[in-house]
């Protein structure tokens, strides 16, 4: 499988488990359980002044581009 | 109606189908929805930024506002500078170093409301032989009971190349870029990203000063240089996949791995370990290891048999067949305080290391006999000091 068929599969994945959303499994997590994906230890680009910049570094370097992720993350609690 | 049609006919031909229906998916998806979500934290850094290897250095300072009104807009604005000090392998081997400054400026708003999250950015960026504007819009929605966010996005950029020395050469480019991302809360403590972002850039794309070396026995080198051409478009697909996991004596494991691949035959992978432990209660160390390659563009090559040896030629040793590898070091001191607005303050310090090795571009600066001349490396070292306030 080449890599470009992969990344069209993953892109199907990743639509379907958006629309997943739907369904009516109830949450799992309950707030008051989120007090550990709060923490700032747990944060992808917990700094992004320095994530842009070394976003920066990998763009100007490498021929790879986007899907560089951001700050935030699923808990709603950035 | 005419002109209605043409023009989504024209949008239309630009995107592949799969796009349209994920696009179109997404809008449906979001209709249904509206529920809650939180604006970025209100703070100010101040950063100061070094690059240093391959016989470049890059440094300058990069500040960052952000301050939210009413809990539902945020604006942030950022100031960026890179002061570059040329003398790279390709500059000593075919020009002069030299030295250059880029200012880069950008504005965004974010609006939120209930659960959903509207952002636009603008960023223009300007040296004296490339001036870049780009335009973004995102848009994000937190729900199921806040463990699922999903995110899209699209941006486009209007880039002018110029040429020092050639007042009448002005070339443009225009760049789009679409993506979604999708980020789930897994267990209490654990969760989950993943984004696609396909870039489609047209215009000219190569660098208006490198050239592609060929080989010409009447040269005293044993070969001689020509402009390298590169093909007028270019579009590129990455899949990201993050995980995050938290450890239970208060610590956190990331791990990412992206895979790309690009219309000029590239395909590339990079992998990253992130460590970060607290300690006591205003001392955050990260480490850590990223691993990246790649292949070669298809009308790369180190060295030409001939001249116009083909259409397109490339020579730019980000086009070769490479990997780099990189460790990183960070501390944070991060502290709760009292300063009128002030309520927390952090000072933070990171290096990186990186290696980078070629497989098929060759260092010049060793005159032997064409095409048996060593492979090229080097060392980087990349640092990042900042200063951050909370209010």
């Amino acid at each position: 499988m080449t890599q470009k068929t992969l990344i069209r599969r993953l892109m199907i994945l990743l639509s379907f488990s958006i629309l997943a959303g739907c369904s009516s499994i109830e949450p799992w997590v309950k707030p008051y359980e989120r007090q550990n994906l709060a923490d700032p230890i747990t944060f992808f680009g917990r700094d992004p002044v320095a994530d842009n910049y070394m976003h920066h570094v990998h763009q100007a370097r490498e021929s790879a581009r986007g899907a560089e992720g951001g700050s935030g993350g699923g808990c709603g609690c950035n | 109606m005419v002109v209605t049609s043409r023009i989504i006919s024209r949008i239309t031909s630009r995107i592949t189908r799969t796009q349209l229906i994920t696009v179109a998916a997404l809008l449906f998806f979001f209709s249904l929805l509206s529920q809650a979500a939180v604006l970025p934290e209100d703070r100010a850094d101040a950063l100061y930024h070094r690059y240093e290897g391959g016989g470049v250095v890059i440094d300058g300072p990069s500040i960052l506002v952000r301050k939210s009104f009413k809990d539902t807009i945020s604006v942030s604005a950022n100031y960026y500078v890179d002061n570059v000090s040329s003398a790279s392998i390709d500059v000593v081997t075919t020009a002069s170093a030299y030295t250059e400054k880029r200012t880069e400026g950008s504005i965004g708003v974010d609006y939120l409301r209930d659960k959903t999250t509207l952002s636009m950015n603008y960023t223009n960026s300007t040296e004296n032989d490339y001036r870049a504007s780009t335009a973004s819009f995102n848009f994000s929605q937190d729900f199921f009971g806040d463990l699922t966010t999903v995110s899209a996005g699209y941006s486009q950029g209007w880039d002018v190349v110029t040429k020092r020395g050639d007042a009448n050469f002005s070339k443009q480019v225009k760049r789009r870029q679409y993506r979604m991302g999708l980020s789930q809360i897994i267990t209490r403590n654990s969760l989950i990203g993943m984004t696609w972002e396909t870039i489609s850039d047209e215009g000219f794309l190569n660098n208006p000063y490198r050239s592609v070396r060929y080989l010409d026995p009447t040269s005293s080198l044993g070969y001689a240089y020509q402009s390298e051409l590169y093909p007028g478009t270019r579009t590129s697909d990455a899949f990201a996949v993050r995980g995050m996991y938290y450890l239970s004596y208060r610590a956190a494991i990331k791990a990412e791995a992206r895979i790309f691949v690009d219309t000029w035959g590239v395909e590339a992978k990079n992998f990253e370990l992130t460590y970060t432990h607290p300690l006591k209660k205003s001392w955050i160390f990260d480490i850590k290891l990223r691993h990246y390659q790649q292949t070669k563009a298809d009308f790369y090559n180190d060295l030409f048999t001939r001249i116009d040896a083909q259409n397109f030629l490339a020579r730019d040793k980000e086009l070769s067949t490479y990997s780099d590898d990189s460790i990183s070091f960070g501390v944070s001191f991060d502290k709760e305080v009292e300063w009128g607005p002030v309520d927390r303050f952090s000072l933070n310090f990171a290096v990186d290391y990186i290696q980078f090795d070629y497989k098929d571009f060759r260092d010049l600066r060793v005159q032997t006999t064409p095409g048996q001349e060593p492979l090229y490396n080097f060392d980087a070292i990349v640092t990042r000091m900042f200063f951050s306030i909370w209010y």
